[in-house]
C-alpha cells in the first residue's frame, strides 16, 4: 500500500462543516477527506460530533455552512438515497435485517434484479451474492436465512448489501464494540481486502489498538471541530489521547491496592440449561472480580441471573451470607445487590424519563415522605450524585436520551450507587464511552472497591480487564474455564482460555 | 485549523432558575391543547346556546359523563403502563345485571352493592392474570372478555329489565352537593377520586414506574419494578371502578339491562386519548384525562342541544377520536423539519436502483 494519494480527487470529501441542533452546536468546523485505497480512522470523544459528522456523510442531516464534495464536485445531500447514488452507504454497529428473509433477499430487498417475466430472478441474486461473498472471502451462504445470524454475519451482509450498490466509500460506525476478537479480526481482513480493491474507508473505533492495527490515516476530532489529520505512522496512542480530549490522561487504569474483607457474594453451582453450567465464585469486600470472555460466553447471563432479572435452574446464590430468592430483582437490591446493564439503552435507561427521573428510579421509596414523592427531592438526590460524578447536563429535566453516552453511563453508574450496594455489578461498563469518561469511570469503580464495595464486571475489553480487576474469571461456552489472579492473568493466559483451547494455539 | 478554545471543564452545570423550564413544560405538554379546546368549548357553548350554562343542563351533563370519567381514571394508568382494557362497558353491564339478579332475589341493596364491587375485581383479576401469568397482549384478552362478560349479563338478565330499584336510591345518586343546583354530589365524588389518582399516578413512587412500565418496560424490570404485579393490580382496579361504575349507572337510570352502555368502552378510550396519554404507553396525565371526558361530554351534549341526532354523535366522537390519536404526531412531525424519522436509519432506505 503506498502513502502518496492517488491524482485523481478524493470520492468523499467535506470542507468546514457546520451543523447546529437548536441551540447545539453538533459540529463547528469539519474537514474530513476520505481517499480511495485507504481506511482512514476517525476517533474523538462521545459527543465530539462523530455521529452527527457520519449522518452528515449518510444524508440524514444537511450541513448548515460548508461544502461537501464528490470526486471533487460539491454535491448536496439532501436525503440518504443521494448518497447512497453518491455511492457512500455506512454500516452500523447493530445492523437492522429482515429476519425472515434470506442472506441475499436482504442483500437485495427493494432492488430484486427481474427475469424477462417480470418475477424476481433468484438465480441471479444468489449468484450475485456469492460472487459479492467470494470477493470479500467470506464462506457465508446466499440463501441461510438471516435469523440466527451472528452480528458480525449481519455487518457482513451490510457491506455485501453496500457492495453491490457499487459503494465506493464504506463508513463503518464503531463496527467491533459487539464483536469478539475473531470476528473482529475477520471484518479487519474483509476491509483490508476492500481498501486494496480502491474503496474508501472510513472506521470509527475507540479501541486504539485496533485503529492503530487497521488504519492508514487517523482523523482526530473534539467538540465537533477538526483537530488534526497525520497518517498512522506518525501517531502514538498518547498522541492521539491528548488531542482528543485536548489535555492528558492521568492514567487509564488507576486500580487501588486493596485488602480483601470479608466474602459478600457466594455462588455455587449456578446452572440455567443451555446458558451456563455450574458457575461457581466468591468475592470479597474491596475486590473487583472480572468475569472475561468471548461475546456469548454466558457472561451477562450469569450476572442477571444472580440480580434476578433471570432466573436459573440450580445452584444458590448467597449474599453476606444468607440465601437470595432467585428471579426477584427487589430482594436482590433489598440485599445490597446493584446491576449496571449491559444495554444501558434498553435495560439501564428509560430514554424518555428525564435525568432526575432516571437517576433517582432506584430509590423511589426512600426519597417519598409520607409515600409522596415530589419533583423536588429527587432533582435534589440527583444533583448532589450528578456532582459527585461531574455529570454533564444541561437541565435535570431534559429526557436522558438528551445525554452523550458517558454521561448517560454515569445516570445508569449514579442510579445503582444511590441505594448504597454492597455488591456492584457492572456489566460492560464503558463500552462505547469516551477515554476521558472511560477513566472517570475506572477511578470511581476502583474508589468503591477501596472503600469496601464488592465489585463484578463483566468486560470484554482485555485491557480494562487487566488493568482494573483483582481476580479474572474467564468464562468459555457457559462454564468459568479458568480463574486468574492479577498476576497470572495477561493477555494470552485470558484468551486461551477464553477460547477454550489448551495454551499456545491458535488466536492473536 | 486547530480550534483555539479550551477544553470544558467537567463541572456539572447548573440548572437554570426553574420557573421559565416550568412555564415551557406547561405550554409543551401534551394535555395542553385539550384543557384549552375544553375552555374554548365551555365558552363558545355557553355564549351561543341558551340552554347550555344552566344549573340544570350542567347537572345533565355532569351526570352524563360521570360513568365515563370514573372509568377513564384506572383506564389512564393502564394505557400509560402500554396495555389497554376494553372489558369495562361490560364489566360494567355484568356488575348492574348482578346488582339486579340480586336485587330481586331479596337481597338488601347495600349487601348486592357490595357484591358487585368483589365481582368486579374478580372480573379485572381475571383480566389481569391472562394478561400477566399467560403473558397475553391485553387488546386481545379484553376484547375476549369485553364479549364474555356481556354474554354473562345477558345469561343473567335475558332481555328482561330491572327496574323496580328503590326510589330513595335512585333520587338519591343524582341529588346536587349541598343543594347547590347543577352540581350532582357523583361529579365533586369523582373529582376527589380523580385527585387521588392524580396524587397516586404524578406524586407516588408506584406512579413513577407506571411510566417506566409504559416506556421501556425491560428497564423497569432492571430497576426491580415488579412489572407483572402491578398490571395485575391495575385490571384488577379497572375492574373494580367499572363495577362501582355499573353501580351508579343501575341506579341512576333506576333500571339494569343487559345491554347496558353497549360500546361505552370506546368513549372511556377515546376520552383518554383526547386527553394526551399515548396509546404506545408511557405518557399522559389526570388532568388531560379528566378534560379529555368533559371535552366530549361538552361536545355532545352541546350538539344534543342543537338537536343533532345520536347517530351523528357517534360519527363526532369518532372524528374526536381519530384527531386526538393523529394530532399529536401530525404536530411531533411538523416540529421536525426532517421529514425522516431518526428511528429509521440511513441503510433501511431502498428503493433506487443502482
Amino acid at each position: 500500500m503506498t502513502q502518496q494519494p492517488p491524482p485523481a480527487p478524493p470520492p468523499l470529501e467535506l470542507v468546514r462543516v457546520a451543523k447546529s441542533f437548536a441551540s447545539v452546536r453538533a459540529l463547528r468546523d469539519m474537514s474530513l477527506e476520505l481517499r480511495s485505497g485507504e481506511i482512514h480512522a476517525l476517533v474523538g470523544e462521545n459527543g465530539a460530533g462523530k455521529s452527527t459528522l457520519v449522518k452528515t456523510i449518510a444524508g440524514v442531516h444537511r450541513p448548515d455552512s460548508g461544502w461537501i464534495r464528490a470526486d471533487g464536485v460539491p454535491v448536496t445531500f439532501a436525503r440518504p438515497a443521494d448518497a447512497q447514488r453518491a455511492g457512500v452507504a455506512v454500516i452500523h454497529q447493530e445492523p437492522t435485517l429482515f429476519p425472515d428473509l434470506s442472506v441475499a433477499e436482504n442483500i437485495f430487498i427493494g432492488r430484486q434484479p427481474r427475469t424477462r417475466l417480470r418475477t424476481i430472478d433468484r438465480a441471479r441474486m444468489r449468484r450475485e451474492t456469492e460472487e459479492v461473498f467470494n470477493r470479500l472471502g467470506v464462506p457465508l451462504g446466499p440463501d441461510h436465512p438471516a435469523r440466527g445470524l451472528s452480528i458480525a454475519d449481519q455487518q457482513l451482509v451490510e457491506i455485501a448489501k453496500a457492495l453491490t450498490r457499487r459503494a465506493r466509500v464504506l463508513v463503518m460506525d464503531e463496527p467491533t464494540a459487539a464483536l469478539s476478537g475473531v470476528e473482529a479480526e475477520r471484518l479487519f481482513t474483509v476491509a483490508r481486502t476492500l481498501r486494496d480493491q480502491g474503496v474508501a474507508l472510513l472506521f470509527i473505533s475507540h479501541r486504539f489498538d485496533e485503529v492503530f492495527a487497521l488504519c492508514d490515516r487517523i482523523t482526530v476530532v473534539r467538540d465537533g471541530s477538526f483537530v488534526s489529520c497525520d497518517p498512522a505512522a506518525d501517531l502514538d496512542v498518547d498522541t492521539v489521547v491528548r488531542r482528543m480530549v485536548g489535555r492528558g490522561v492521568d492514567t487509564l487504569y488507576p486500580k487501588q491496592e486493596t485488602e480483601p474483607g470479608r466474602v459478600l457474594l457466594e455462588v455455587e453451582g449456578l446452572t440455567r440449561g443451555g446458558v451456563f453450567d455450574g458457575i461457581g465464585f466468591t468475592v470479597r469486600a474491596g475486590e473487583i472480580v472480572a468475569l472475561a470472555g468471548l461475546v456469548g460466553a454466558g457472561r451477562s447471563e450469569v450476572v442477571r441471573a444472580l440480580f434476578g432479572v433471570d432466573r436459573y435452574d440450580a445452584g444458590s446464590v448467597r449474599v453476606g451470607g444468607a440465601r437470595l430468592a432467585q428471579g426477584d430483582p427487589k430482594a436482590a437490591m433489598a440485599a445490597g445487590l446493584a446491576l449496571v446493564p449491559e444495554d444501558r439503552r434498553e435495560q439501564g435507561l428509560v430514554m424518555e424519563a428525564s435525568i432526575a427521573r432516571n437517576a433517582t428510579s432506584t430509590r423511589r421509596g426512600a426519597l417519598s415522605r409520607l409515600g409522596l414523592l415530589t419533583s423536588r427531592a429527587e432533582d435534589e438526590a440527583c444533583r448532589s450524585w450528578g456532582e459527585r460524578l461531574s455529570l454533564k447536563y444541561r437541565r435535570l429535566t431534559d429526557p436522558v436520551s438528551t445525554l452523550s453516552g458517558g454521561n448517560q453511563q454515569k445516570v445508569v453508574l449514579a442510579k445503582w450507587l444511590a441505594t448504597g450496594p454492597s455488591v456492584l455489578f457492572v456489566d460492560e461498563p464503558t463500552r462505547g464511552i469516551d477515554v476521558g469518561t472511560k477513566a472517570e469511570v475506572h477511578r470511581l469503580l476502583s474508589g468503591l472497591a477501596g472503600e469496601g464495595l464488592a465489585v463484578v464486571m463483566v468486560s470484554s475489553e482485555l485491557p480494562e480487564v487487566l488493568g482494573m480487576a483483582d481476580r479474572v474469571l474467564v468464562m468459555h461456552e457457559g462454564r468459568i474455564t479458568a480463574e486468574l489472579d492479577r498476576d497470572e492473568a495477561d493477555e494470552e493466559s485470558v484468551m486461551y482460555a477464553a477460547t477454550g483451547q489448551p495454551p499456545r494455539e491458535a488466536l492473536r | 485549523m486547530a480550534p483555539e478554545r479550551t477544553a470544558p471543564a467537567p463541572r456539572p452545570r447548573e440548572e437554570p432558575a426553574p420557573r421559565p423550564g416550568r412555564v415551557r413544560s406547561l405550554l409543551s405538554a401534551r394535555e395542553s391543547p385539550v384543557v384549552a379546546a375544553l375552555l374554548v368549548s365551555l365558552v363558545f357553548a355557553s355564549f351561543f346556546l341558551d340552554m347550555f350554562a344552566t344549573g340544570r343542563n350542567m347537572g345533565f351533563l355532569l351526570l352524563s359523563v360521570a360513568a365515563i370519567a370514573l372509568m377513564a381514571l384506572p383506564m389512564t394508568l393502564i394505557v400509560i403502563t402500554g396495555e389497554i382494557d376494553l372489558s369495562v362497558a361490560s364489566t360494567l353491564a355484568l356488575s348492574s345485571a348482578t346488582l339486579g339478579v340480586l336485587w330481586e332475589a331479596g337481597i338488601p341493596i347495600e349487601t348486592a352493592l357490595l357484591i358487585c364491587l368483589v365481582l368486579g375485581a374478580a372480573l379485572g383479576a381475571f383480566n389481569g392474570l391472562l394478561v400477566t401469568v399467560f403473558g397475553l397482549p391485553s387488546l386481545a384478552v379484553t376484547i375476549g372478555t369485553m364479549a364474555l362478560y356481556r354474554g354473562l349479563a345477558y345469561v343473567l338478565l335475558g332481555d328482561r329489565a330491572v327496574a323496580s330499584y328503590p326510589q330513595d336510591w335512585v333520587s338519591g345518586v343524582r341529588a346536587p352537593f349541598l343543594g347547590i343546583a347543577g352540581l350532582p354530589w357523583i361529579a365533586v365524588a369523582i373529582l376527589a377520586l380523580a385527585a387521588l389518582f392524580a396524587v397516586l399516578l404524578h406524586a407516588t413512587a408506584i406512579g413513577r414506574s407506571l411510566y417506566d412500565i409504559g416506556n421501556n418496560t425491560e428497564a423497569a424490570r432492571f430497576t426491580g419494578v415488579p412489572v407483572r404485579r402491578t398490571e395485575f393490580w391495575l385490571f384488577t382496579l379497572s375492574g373494580t371502578v367499572a363495577s362501582g361504575a355499573g353501580v351508579f349507572w343501575t341506579l341512576q337510570y333506576g333500571t339494569s339491562r343487559a345491554d347496558t352502555a353497549f360500546g361505552l368502552e370506546l368513549q372511556v378510550v377515546a376520552a383518554v386519548l383526547l386527553g394526551g396519554v399515548s396509546i404506545f404507553g408511557g405518557v399522559g396525565t389526570v388532568l388531560g384525562v379528566m378534560s379529555g371526558v368533559l371535552l366530549l361530554g361538552t361536545v355532545r351534549n352541546a350538539l344534543q342541544l342543537l338537536g343533532v341526532s345520536g347517530d351523528v354523535l357517534q360519527i363526532v366522537t369518532g372524528l374526536i377520536l381519530i384527531a386526538s390519536v393523529v394530532g399529536p404526531n401530525l404536530v411531533a412531525s411538523l416540529r421536525r423539519r426532517i421529514p425522516v424519522p431518526t428511528i429509521l436509519r440511513p441503510p433501511t432506505h431502498h428503493g433506487e436502483r443502482p
